[in-house]
Order: C-alpha cells, then sequence, then structure tokens
C-alpha cells in the first residue's frame, strides 16, 4: 500500500502551472528521491505534501487519509517530519532543546522521556557530543545533522528531506548517504535532491519532474538510461 | 542544585526579601515599592508577549485599562464590592483580549504593531466619549472605604505593599512556570522562528492566542490592582504613553527574562524620581542613562547578567 500518494496535484501561481496533474504514489518502506531541474516544481510539490503551500487542485492522501485540507502542523504530528532546504534549526537555543522541541508533544510533558529520546536522536546521527552548544555555534555540516535528529526524533513514518546535501563538503556527504542507508528500513523516506551522486547510492527508486510534471519515474539504473531525463537536463534533443 | 532548582530559590528570594523590606523601609520608599510592584506586574504580563512570544504590541494600555475601569466602574456605578470588581476588572481584560486576540491572530510583524496600537487609541477614545461615566481625563477617585477585601483597608500603606506582593509573587510564579513547561518552550521557539515551529507540529495560532489572553490578563489584574491600591482611575492609564512604558520597562530590565521586568520598573522609576529631585530637566538626564544602556546592555539588566555569568536565568 502507498504512504503517501497524489491525485492530480496541482498548484498555478497566477498563469504559471508550477506543478501540473501529477500523480504520485510511495510506498511504505521505500526511499524515493524526487530530482529536477532548476525550476521544475520540486519545492512546490514537497511544499503541497507537507501543507506549507495550499494546493491549487488535487489531492493528498497519506495513509489512506486525504489530508489535503489539513494544516502542516497536524500533517507532521500524523507522522510526516520535514527538514528545510535552507538550515533552519533555533540557533540562540541549546542543540538539545531543539530536538526537544521537536518531540515534546509525544512525550506529553514527561521531560525524563524527552530527554532520553533526544540523546538517542542526536546520537543517531552522530552530535551527540555536541548537545550543550548553543545550535548556532555549530558548523553547518552539523547544524544539517541537527535537522535530521529533529526529524528522526518525532519517530516519523514519513521523513521528508529537502535537498540535505546542499553546501557539504564531500566527507560529510559520504557520512550523509551512510546515514540514509542506516535508516531505510526503518521508515519511508522522500529525498529531493541535486546530487546525482547521493541519489543514486541511496534511492530504491526516483521520480524526475521538469516543468511541473513527472517527467520519467523508475530505478537508478532506468532513469540513468532514459533519454527523456538526459535531454531534460542536458537540454540535447 | 538542578537549574530549575536554582530558579526557583532565587525567585522566591527575591520574593522573601521584598516581604523583609517591607518592615525598614522609610514611608516614602516603602510606597514607590507597593507601586513599583503594581506596575511590574504590568510589565511582566507584557514581557509573555514580547519578552518570550516575540510579538511586540504597542497597545498594551488597551488591557491595562480595561482592567482598571472593569473595576473602577464596577465600584462606581454598579455598587460592587472590591473583591468582585477585581474579577470583573479580570473578566474584561480577558474579554477585550479574546477579541483583539482573535483579529490580532491575521496580522504580523508591522501590521501587527499597527493594529495593536489601532485598538489601543480606539480603546482610549472610547474612555472619553463616555465622559459621563468614566469622567475622561479628569478621572475619578475610589472612595477610601469602597476598597476593602476580607477586612483589609487597601488605602492603608502596609496592607497596600502586601497586596502589591503578593500580585507580583503570583504573577512570577505563573510566569516562571509558564517557561519551564512545554507551552512556554513553544512560545519561545515562535519568538526565535515561527516556520520552523510550526513544522515542528505546532499550531501557531492558538499558541499565539493563548499567550496574547495571558498577557492581556496579567496586564488587566495590573491596572485593577492600580485602580484598587491607589484609589484612582483616568484615561491617562489609557493613552499611548502607557502603551509605551511597559515595553521601555521590559527592555530595560530584559525581554524574555523572569525578572527583567521587575528591575526595568524598578529602575526606571527611581531614575526619574532621582534625577527630578536634581533637574527640571530630568527627562534629559533619563534619556541619556536609557541611551547607555541600550549601547552597552542591548539585552537589558538581567538579560545582560544573563549573557555574562548566570547563563541559567529563566
Amino acid at each position: 500500500m502507498s504512504l503517501l500518494s497524489t491525485r492530480q496535484l496541482s498548484r498555478h501561481f497566477g498563469g504559471l502551472k508550477a506543478v501540473e496533474n501529477v500523480d504520485f504514489d510511495l510506498p511504505t518502506g521505500q526511499v524515493r528521491a524526487l530530482i529536477g531541474p532548476n525550476g521544475a516544481g520540486k519545492t512546490t510539490f514537497v511544499g503541497m505534501l507537507s501543507g506549507r503551500i495550499p494546493a491549487s487542485n488535487g489531492q493528498v492522501m497519506f495513509e489512506g487519509r486525504n489530508i489535503t485540507a489539513e494544516p502542516a502542523h497536524r500533517r507532521i504530528r500524523a507522522g510526516m517530519a520535514y527538514t528545510f532546504q535552507i538550515t533552519s534549526v533555533f540557533g540562540r537555543l541549546p542543540v538539545t532543546e531543539n530536538v526537544a522541541l521537536a518531540m515534546r508533544w509525544r512525550t506529553g510533558g514527561d521531560e525524563a522521556e524527552t530527554k532520553r529520546r533526544v540523546a538517542e536522536s542526536l546520537d543517531r546521527v552522530g552530535i551527540a557530543d555536541r548537545a550543550d552548544q548553543l545550535a548556532g555555534d555549530l558548523s553547518y555540516g552539523h547544524q544539517r545533522l541537527l535537522e535530521i535528529a529533529m526529524g528522526l526524533s518525532q519517530d516519523p513514518r514519513l521523513l521528508i528531506l529537502d535537498e540535505p546535501t546542499q553546501g557539504l563538503a564531500d566527507s560529510e556527504i559520504a557520512d550523509f548517504i551512510a546515514l540514509i542507508r542506516s535508516l531505510a528500513g526503518e521508515m519511508t523516506i522522500l529525498l529531493i535532491e541535486h546530487n546525482i551522486n547521493v541519489v543514486m547510492q541511496t534511492a530504491d527508486a526516483i521520480t524526475v519532474l521538469n516543468s511541473g510534471q513527472v517527467l520519467a519515474e523508475g530505478t537508478p539504473d532506468e532513469i540513468r538510461a532514459n533519454a527523456a531525463v538526459q535531454a531534460a537536463y542536458l537540454g540535447t534533443g | 542544585m538542578t537549574e530549575i532548582q536554582k530558579s526557583w530559590a532565587l525567585h522566591l528570594g527575591v520574593i522573601a526579601l521584598l516581604f523583609a523590606l517591607q518592615f525598614i523601609l522609610p514611608a516614602y520608599h516603602h510606597g514607590s515599592l507597593a507601586r513599583v510592584m503594581v506596575l511590574t506586574c504590568y510589565a511582566m504580563g507584557y514581557n509573555i508577549l514580547f519578552g518570550y512570544t516575540g510579538l511586540l504590541s504597542l497597545g498594551h494600555a488597551l488591557f491595562f485599562a480595561a482592567g482598571m475601569y472593569g473595576l473602577s466602574l464596577s465600584i462606581q456605578h454598579l455598587d460592587w464590592t472590591a473583591g468582585p470588581a477585581l474579577l470583573a476588572g479580570l473578566a474584561t481584560g480577558f474579554a477585550v483580549a479574546l477579541v483583539v486576540g482573535m483579529l490580532l491572530l491575521r496580522t504580523a510583524g508591522v501590521a501587527f504593531m499597527i493594529v495593536t496600537l489601532m485598538f489601543a487609541q480606539a480603546g482610549y477614545l472610547t474612555v472619553l466619549y463616555f465622559g459621563e461615566w468614566t469622567r475622561g481625563d479628569e478621572g475619578f477617585v475610589i472612595q477610601q472605604e469602597l476598597r476593602r477585601i476580607a477586612g483589609f483597608d487597601l488605602s492603608d500603606p502596609t496592607s497596600r505593599y502586601f497586596a502589591a506582593l503578593l500580585m507580583m509573587a503570583i504573577c512570577i510564579i505563573i510566569t516562571l512556570r509558564v517557561v519551564q513547561t512545554g507551552f512556554g518552550r513553544v512560545l519561545v521557539a515562535i519568538r526565535e522562528n515561527e516556520e520552523r515551529t510550526r513544522m515542528l507540529g505546532y499550531d501557531i495560532q492558538r499558541h499565539k492566542l493563548a499567550a496574547i489572553l495571558l498577557s492581556g490578563t496579567m496586564s488587566a489584574a495590573a491596572g485593577a490592582a492600580y485602580g484598587l491600591l491607589f484609589g484612582y482611575a483616568g484615561a491617562t492609564f489609557a493613552s499611548v504613553q502607557y502603551s509605551i512604558f511597559p515595553l521601555l520597562w521590559v527592555l530595560l530590565g530584559g525581554a524574555g527574562t523572569v525578572l527583567g521586568p521587575f528591575i526595568g520598573t524598578l529602575f526606571m522609576f527611581y531614575l526619574i524620581d532621582l534625577s527630578s529631585e536634581l533637574t527640571t530637566a530630568y527627562m534629559l538626564i533619563a534619556g541619556l542613562v536609557l541611551v547607555a544602556l541600550t549601547l552597552f546592555a542591548p539585552q537589558g539588566l538581567v538579560g545582560e547578567l544573563r549573557r555574562r555569568t548566570l547563563r541559567w536565568l529563566p
């Protein structure tokens, strides 16, 4: 069964059709990458999935439930974790408080339990030794990891990562790939990514958006061999 | 001691110190301190919204005046006793905060400030318009024999001091509880990054409305207490000047700190008091000190203390 699916999902900004009639199905447990050239509508599409941008038309279904009209905070509580494209941690708050904020609503005010889960999440992404720093004092790469720890602490059914490797050094990207691989199987992951290497090494399947529509969908090998995708990216044909 | 125990010890210590001061202070300062403590409650109400939630209101006099008139009009024209009238003041503040809050939720940033300013202005004009009951700018005195609760004569300096202290203690405890619980943490998160907080699963509008209600009601409680303890209600308390005061007090003392409003109010009160003894141009001295503080302690007195040494201060 699909964990997340959309039907005829569209978003128009005036005359611009940023996303047009997208039918999308994400099976439970899959790591799916969403790629496409700049302006393909990736951010708008994901915005409609997470509730940040209202849809002009169409439906979003999560676990078989129509959530098109639900506000973002309810979708998050239903099991959809979202990390921002531009690093967006609480810079003036401690690392631990950042993670605690992400999941305090799950522990119902039980601070001991909150603390335990915070430590667990930080440990998972490998920044447990930074727990007492202010989030703003972390390096950029560590801030990105903190974002992911915040998502993980919610124990989500779907983890949406919006351009997680943007601005990371090569060595950090290698660690990130290892982290995603370790998470696969525990949760469904939707990865919006520019770095083709990361996509090829982590995704079970790839959806290619172009001009607001689904251009192609398939395994990494199929996508690599797809002539239409090559044309969209390289401008040939 | 854990940080939570430390902060309880500090704040309860401050309350105990103020309690003890009652017995040694000379009459003049005794009276001043009672006034400062009531106004501190106003500043603390303001601080919930501005310091913790990051919403800058330019119209809090609306809530202060709602409390003051809710109390004084029900004593003056409905012949209520002080106890029920105090509750009427609180209820008026809550109701005004609810109505204004619902409308404020549709605004953000500069629009939020302008709308609060406009509502407060409308409130001020309403007080003047119904001059027949409110006596407008001139105001009216609440008779001494009507200012009694549970047998205590609140015009008596000692009872007045204790009433003011009790009220401030309640406000301190409420604020401390708020900042220690998940609700207060979410308010801080909204101040720091609203969109991120929303995308962590929090209903921003509900939290903001709750902050406005708490802030407005606390400010109204201060307004009602001011009327009751000092026996006067006038339109000045609804004017724009009284919307700016809490902002100044909170900024000086330290926005987003529990004790900041008290320190700020106390500091400002004595700054004006002492400088006006020296010269008639006391506003010049006050202004210069304020400029210096803004330059050298931009986070306010308590905020600066927290930044430099006491990182755990709530």
